[in-house]
């Protein structure tokens, strides 16, 4: 076709064809089929080499690295010799272990449900028209824009027990206003959700809002007519319509909430007495703090299998929605 | 509809029916009010005077910038730091990606799905598990410590994410544009640059534009890829001021108010592109 001897004068142009010597010489079919697609390739080969080596490697290494022993020396001797599975046989005998994963369940079912029904709740209001509805609707995005850390100092800020504007705040109208929002065991893993539900909602609520934008005004106005409820008309029509949206956002919201680490570091450093500890946390913990980064590698690994079983989950979806 | 000469004939209607959508909006100012008010209380914060003590006004009475002051002092540097490392996050960034989703969407290869498929499962790999396989590559390396270093963890952030959103948006060019400039005797490689790029501008912009929010907001390489001082984003500064100057309030927060400028800003400037990146990314 046109294409190859347009591609072949047009060589010298190209820094990333294989080479210049090949200006028009009769070639045979197939070695000009070969060389257009191994030009094409070379577009792509850079992303496929950065994500190998930033995708790719690291979980080949993290299961390695689950097998050696890692010590502060490591980095100045460079060796960490292989020590079957007594990272595994540590990480799991310690109780540290269970309480951050109970945790972890903890803050990822309570952070989801928190944003994901506040988001459904903002996004069906945002659907009624209104004065001010579009420019309400953006300034909700704001929180996203500052860095998740630095979220986390403001909220560490306002939490704070005795200088807090929350607990003056609950003061002021009459309600106890000494919680020890962030340094009590019973209360700080609730108040780093609350945080996490606060930062999520405005993303559940713009892509609900978009997802509820594409479901046809006429189903809900025959809803209406037939004499259902503004409830029932919601729960039978909208919600089933809904669903491949909905999915999408919480698989997406799992995938973030699950490894989270910005946030806890900054609110509570895992404190008080390991009450905020996840897996995330204690991935950098044992990696970075401890320096045995043979441990922070089997949690690690652990946090893998749980994402793996989500974006196994998550393409299917994604798969059944693109037919 | 109802206009205002109307209004002595119906009545009822023409007042009933605004009040009524007036009442969503003050019910959505205050909605607002609540979402917005940690930010809100990290200016109000940054500009009082002694913002360390317990009564912090609700508005800053007398405006002082004295915390914005020690924070630009101290904090200054960290601030260009932050913004050197996502502009090169960003650049390399574009670089990678838009050849590849231009190759993903136009050229028929085989294993293209495959690459698709893998893309948007890198982006389930927590990113702690990366650092932590980094840090010991980078030490090898001699990469710790290094502004390269870090704008390339940094790009992984944004990569696959911008390689879904440009694709998606390639795919839809049509071939007779690109066989067109071939025809004229473009090569791949110039009709990539002259013809599919500037196509394409709207998706770059709004990929480069969530690349550089991924690396400015980034902690946790910066956390784990640095052991020193030398490379110190802005995020890591703020996170090791608050060990540091716990009584200090006023400053902490103004460096938390700059560290959200750039954002703000580039908000501003490209709202319609933000918002098209996001559900475009995300859903699709």
């Amino acid at each position: 076709m046109s294409s190859t001897t347009a591609s072949a004068a047009a060589l010298p142009a190209d820094p990333k064809a294989p080479a210049a010597d090949t200006v028009k010489k009769p070639v045979n079919p197939r070695s000009a089929k070969r060389r257009k697609s191994l030009a094409q390739w070379g577009f792509i080969a850079p992303a496929v080499i950065f994500m190998a080596l930033f995708f790719g490697y690291p979980l080949v290494r993290n299961i390695v690295m689950s097998f050696q022993d890692y010590s502060p020396s490591t980095f100045f001797t460079g060796e960490a010799p292989f020590n079957g599975t007594d990272n595994w046989s540590n990480v799991f005998n310690d109780g540290l272990f269970g309480k951050a994963l109970w945790q972890t369940i903890l803050f990822t079912v309570g952070s989801l449900v928190g944003q994901f029904c506040i988001g459904l709740a903002l996004a069906v209001f945002f659907t009624r028209r209104f004065p001010l509805n579009g420019i309400l609707r953006s300034l909700i995005l704001l929180p996203w824009l500052v860095p998740m850390v630095v979220s986390g100092i403001v909220w560490r800020r306002i939490f704070d027990q005795d200088t807090g504007v929350l607990n003056s705040f609950l003061g002021t109208i009459g309600l106890p206003g000494d919680t020890p929002w962030l340094t009590s065991t019973s209360m700080a893993l609730i108040s780093v959700i609350l945080v996490n539900i606060w930062i999520g909602i405005p993303f559940n609520m713009v892509i609900l809002y978009g997802g509820l934008q594409e479901v046809p005004k006429e189903l809900n106005e025959a809803a209406a007519l037939d004499g259902a409820s503004a409830w029932r008309t919601f729960r039978s029509v909208t919600l089933p319509m809904l669903k491949p949206v909905i999915t999408v956002v919480l698989v997406l919201g799992f995938m973030s909430t699950v490894k989270i680490l910005d946030l806890v570091l900054a609110l509570t450093d895992g404190g008080p007495a390991d009450s905020t500890q996840t897996l995330g946390t204690l991935t950098y913990q044992n990696s970075f703090v401890q320096m045995d980064f043979g441990a922070g590698a089997v949690v690690g690994n652990i946090l893998i299998l749980i994402s793996a079983v989500f974006a196994v989950f998550y393409l299917r979806v994604n798969r059944n929605e693109g037919k | 509809m109802a206009t205002t000469t109307q209004i002595p004939a119906a009545p009822a209607p023409a007042v009933h029916r605004p009040r009524r959508r007036w009442g969503a909006t003050v019910f959505g100012v205050v909605v607002l009010a609540v979402m917005l008010f940690p930010l809100y209380w990290m200016i109000n914060t940054a500009l009082q005077p002694d913002a360390s003590l317990v009564d912090v006004g609700p508005v800053p009475t007398g405006v002082d910038f004295s915390g914005f002051t020690s924070a630009i002092t101290e904090q200054g540097t960290n601030l260009l730091t932050s913004l050197a490392v996502a502009l090169g996050a960003v650049a390399i960034c574009l670089a990678i990606s838009a050849p590849a989703a231009y190759g993903l969407a136009q050229f028929k290869l085989r294993g293209s799905k495959t690459i698709v498929f893998g893309t948007l499962i890198t982006q389930m790999v927590p990113g702690i598990v990366i650092a932590n396989a980094l840090y010991s590559a980078y030490v090898d390396l001699g990469l710790v410590n290094s502004y390269f270093g870090l704008m390339l963890a940094d790009a992984s952030l944004g990569i696959p994410f911008a390689i879904v959103l440009m694709r998606s948006f390639m795919v839809s060019i049509p071939r007779e544009v690109i066989e067109a400039a071939e025809v004229d005797g473009a090569g791949r490689f110039r009709t990539f640059v002259q013809v599919v790029l500037p196509m394409s501008r709207n998706s770059l912009i709004t990929a480069g534009l969530f690349s550089f929010l991924y690396a400015w907001s980034d902690f946790m390489f910066a956390l784990t890829l640095n052991t020193t001082d030398d490379v110190k984003p802005i995020t890591l500064g703020i996170y090791q001021y608050i060990g540091a100057h716990v009584g200090d309030w006023g400053s902490v927060m103004a460096a938390s108010v700059l560290s959200a400028v750039p954002a703000a800003v580039l908000l501003v400037l490209s709202q319609k592109y933000i918002a098209a990146g996001i559900t475009g990314g995300s859903v699709k």
